[in-house]
């Protein structure tokens, strides 16, 4: 177990330096100029030409690129540009509010997308199932903006059940979580219901039957454990379509986290606020994937570590 | 129980009356079961033998009302006691299923929950049924296990199901059955997946339990060996319908039907070759002494297991350990073992599908290090036919372009040659040359067979692998596909390397054998030497484990063994014992061993 995590971890190191790399040429080949940013339209060349060296944007990609990277491994995330503020200060207030919003929308989207899929499989081609699937697709195809601008006209601003926008009590997560964990609602149910499907047609269903057990028994404790097993893989995935989510979500209910700083940063091509996000994100895939395989270690008795 | 005076021999335990089952398919409602009666008494065991798609499985899903959600019985009366199972409501059948009347099926690799313990599995069938719980219950689950003779029963109940092994799997079906102890045990092809020493266990192993039990047994099974050794009493079905019921010795002895004659006649019977000669029909040429097309020497295969931070190999699988064997022209060698013993791993070095050590000689040309489009021109000459003919064969070709497909590949006819050759390798196994237009899914099993046999024969091999190549057919099926296998043998001169676990129909087919255990070839010799004077205890056994279809012939007695059969996997220093090779005369070789 401990050299498994130990390789995991190793794995993650070399992977989060990767991405480094691959957003630092991604921001270095845009051609927006972060210095123009910082200087304003009406700025000298002289002007513009100092702050460039100030920030050391006039050296060639690979010096820049080995200076952010020496940097960061001793922990220096570098200060924004914009401002002036250390990322990791930046960061660190923000990513709270973003974390619980994530866990309130794998939450919403599991216990939505879960229900839905067994419901359906279990009831497979009956109106339920048809209904069910339809609200799926629904999840599937729908702009998350569309979602969370409806959900909030609809339980906000008409039935005004909810708050419509801001950060601090549980009936201010409800809508951000349910407009975030919409998508993989319907993502999940559609898995969950042909995952089902499939294990319901199994050997060991069929055995659990002849035994004499309830029904409810045979799809709560035989069928539902099994086809759970392909599904936790992909919670793991699932958070870097979050993370995407989060840039709208956050936006539309002006919910106080990550997203919104690097929707801002973006703009302004503030390089290590975008940098600094884009590295809390590829953590928490990694983090989350890992924490998936470990999941699916103990609910798998047949996966053997490698 | 049921309350029935189950004092009386007379008595009857089941009454299945006019019971008819209907599958809904598109075009309309089909019967599958027609109007089948039968009884079934106290301690006893009714076989019921039929084909593949005769409905004797549907019957005893109909019997526990297990049907799929597209089948439906229409007619007819299912008589547990004084109550007709056929009126009882779903929460009443939950009482009865698994309480008085538990079922055993086919699969028992798939038919055990993969994320539950045996010992949860087991538990929750006693608390379902007795109201008995925790340790209580976890107490009657292990002398239910020790009841299958399971060896260390109380570590058992931690095990996951696959860390067993096929036979021990079967073993905890039974137990879990057994341990609510219901009047009646429907065992659906119990030991059709398992090897023949394993199903001899495990038949063994039913016979005490209904002696101990007191238990009435429904046996569903194709194999007449299998019913000869268990029945007490017989119903034949085909199409759906009973043909001929009868008590065994009666059935076997006397058939009525001629259905039930055409069957027996068709089951490959172990001993029925033993005075005929072995003669190799096809004539090479000129000279009578051909050099052997395929050459094997010291023929060695291992896999590493690798696990760990680097994946270094930790173990090391002994898939084939230093095997020589010569195969002649015209002539059928056979590799017969047990599954894991290396038969099929041979087949594939021979044309090299995986990595191999020692000396492999194909018409003449070593095959060692040969680079791919070399061995692509000695594939040519060396052709497979494996098990499960539907998988072997893509379900979105036609079989035109399936049996076409190989002389593409090698470039060596196109357009209306291709055509050509294709209709004539259809006539060649007797297939209608319409087959070219149509898919698969459109044949029998045992055309699909043939498919694959012309599509072996496409390019004009010399040899071909025939990998377990009827043994997925019903009987009848097999006879033919044999009797094909023999003509094209004959006819063109074709050598076979015949993999199978079935001594039966090896010993028909076959001219020279040999028998593999744990990756070694153990006897080798002419059919008739190995089969009437098996020297290696393992070989004695193997033909002692086969069911044979005479009901007269009594089995000695056999050990019932508790513990995991022996597996090639071994630590990594492990060095293979040597073991010295005796001529036992007339070409037949014994590895020697310890006594």
């Amino acid at each position: 177990m401990t050299t498994y995590i130990c390789r995991r971890v190793f794995e993650a190191l070399l992977i989060l330096i990767g991405i480094t790399f691959v957003t630092y040429v991604l921001l270095y080949l845009v051609p927006a100029d972060p210095v123009r940013q910082i200087a304003g339209r009406s700025a000298t060349a002289e002007t513009v030409e100092n702050i460039r060296r100030q920030l050391g944007l006039h050296l060639p990609f690979y010096e820049q690129y080995w200076n952010y990277l020496s940097a960061l491994v001793q922990g220096n995330f570098g200060r924004s540009y914009i401002q002036k503020t250390e990322v990791v200060e930046l960061i660190r207030s923000r990513l709270p509010a973003s974390l619980l919003l994530m866990v309130g929308a794998i939450a919403a989207e599991l216990i939505l997308g879960l229900t839905m899929g067994v419901i359906s499989a279990v009831r497979r081609n009956s109106a339920t199932d048809q209904v069910l699937m339809v609200v799926s697709f629904i999840g599937v195809s729908a702009p998350q903006f569309v979602v969370g601008i409806l959900l909030l006209y609809v339980f906000a601003v008409l039935l005004g059940w909810f708050p419509i926008g801001g950060y601090g009590t549980f009936s201010h997560l409800v809508l951000p979580a349910l407009t975030l964990g919409f998508l993989g609602a319907g993502w999940y149910s559609r898995m969950m219901r042909s995952s089902m499907l499939n294990v319901l047609e199994q050997d060991f269903i069929r055995t659990a039957r002849a035994k004499g057990l309830s029904k409810a028994r045979v799809i709560l404790r035989h069928a539902v454990p099994n086809a759970l097993l392909p599904i936790i893989a992909m919670i793991g995935i699932d958070i870097g379509i979050f993370m995407s989510g989060i840039v709208v979500v956050e936006s539309v209910f002006g919910w106080p986290g990550i997203g919104q700083l690097a929707w801002q940063a973006i703009q302004r091509v503030d390089i290590p606020i975008i940098m600094g996000v884009t590295l809390v994100a590829a953590c928490s895939i990694v983090l989350g994937n890992l924490v998936a395989d470990i999941v699916a270690l103990f609910v798998d008795p047949r996966i053997k570590l490698r | 129980m049921t309350g029935l005076p189950t004092d009386t021999p007379k008595a009857v335990v089941l009454d299945v009356r006019n019971l008819t089952t209907q599958v809904a398919t598109p075009t309309g409602a089909k019967t599958i079961i027609d109007d089948v009666s039968f009884q079934l008494r106290p301690e006893e065991t009714l076989c019921i033998a039929g084909e593949s798609g005769s409905g004797k499985s549907v019957t005893a899903l109909s019997i526990m009302a297990l049907l799929p959600a597209n089948a439906r019985i229409t007619q007819g009366k299912i008589l547990l006691g004084q109550s007709d199972l056929l009126t009882l409501s779903d929460y009443q059948m939950q009482s009865i299923r698994g309480g008085e009347i538990a079922m055993i099926f086919q699969e028992p690799m798939t038919s055990l929950n993969p994320v539950m313990t045996i010992g949860r599995q087991l538990v929750e069938a006693i608390s379902t049924h007795q109201k008995i719980f925790g340790d209580a219950a976890r107490k009657i689950a292990i002398s239910s296990l020790d009841a299958v003779r399971m060896s260390e029963s109380p570590r058992r109940m931690k095990q996951y199901p696959h860390e067993l092994s096929g036979g021990m799997r079967q073993r905890v079906m039974i137990a879990m059955a057994l341990s609510c102890n219901p009047g009646i045990l429907i065992a659906d092809e119990p030991t059709t997946a398992l090897d023949v020493t394993i199903q001899a266990q495990t038949l063994m192993l039913m016979n005490d339990l209904k002696r101990d039990f007191n238990t009435a047994i429904i046996l569903i099974t194709h194999d007449m060996g299998v019913v000869a050794e268990m029945a007490d009493r017989v119903i034949i079905m085909h199409e759906g319908k009973i043909v001929e019921s009868q008590p065994v010795i009666d059935l076997f002895q006397q058939p009525e039907e001629t259905y039930t004659k055409a069957l027996l006649a068709a089951v490959p019977k172990l001993g029925s070759m033993k005075d005929k000669p072995i003669t190799i029909k096809y004539v090479p040429g000129a000279n009578g002494s051909a050099p052997p097309v395929v050459e094997v020497h010291n023929l060695t295969v291992r896999f590493d297991i690798k696990d760990g931070l680097l994946q270094r190999p930790i173990q090391r699988v002994h898939a084939v350990e230093n095997v020589s064997f010569d195969l002649f022209c015209g002539e059928t060698l056979a590799l017969v073992g047990e599954s894991g013993c290396g038969k099929s791993t041979i087949g594939k070095s021979l044309i090299s599908l995986i990595p191999w050590n020692g000396d492999i000689t194909i018409n003449g040309l070593s095959t060692g290090g040969m680079s791919y489009s070399e061995m692509k021109t000695i594939r040519r000459n060396v052709q497979m036919i494996f098990q499960d003919p539907s998988a072997a064969l893509n379900p979105r070709m036609r079989v035109g372009d399936l049996i076409g497909e190989p002389l593409e590949i090698h470039n060596l006819a196109t357009g209306a040659e291709l055509q050509e050759r294709v209709a004539e390798l259809l006539h060649r196994v007797d297939l209608s040359p319409d087959a070219i237009k149509r898919y698969p899914h459109e044949f029998s099993g045992g055309q699909r067979q043939r498919i694959c046999i012309a599509r072996a024969l496409s390019l004009g091999p010399n040899v071909i692998i025939a990998d377990e190549s009827v043994s997925a057919l019903d009987v009848s099926v097999q006879a033919q596909v044999l009797e094909l296998m023999q003509e094209l043998q004959d006819e063109l001169g074709l050598s076979y390397l015949f993999i199978s676990h079935d001594m039966a129909v090896v010993e028909q087919i076959c001219h020279r054998v040999a028998v593999m255990l744990l990756g070694e070839i153990v006897e080798c010799g002419p059919r008739n030497l190995v089969f009437n004077n098996p020297q290696h205890p393992y070989t004695q056994r193997l033909l002692d484990s086969v069911p044979i279809a005479d009901p007269t012939i009594v089995r000695r007695d056999r050990k019932l063994e508790t513990g995991d059969v022996p597996s090639p996997i071994r630590p990594l220093n492990y060095v293979p014992i040597e073991r010295k090779i005796r001529d036992v005369g007339g070409g037949h070789f014994v590895r020697d061993f310890d006594q």
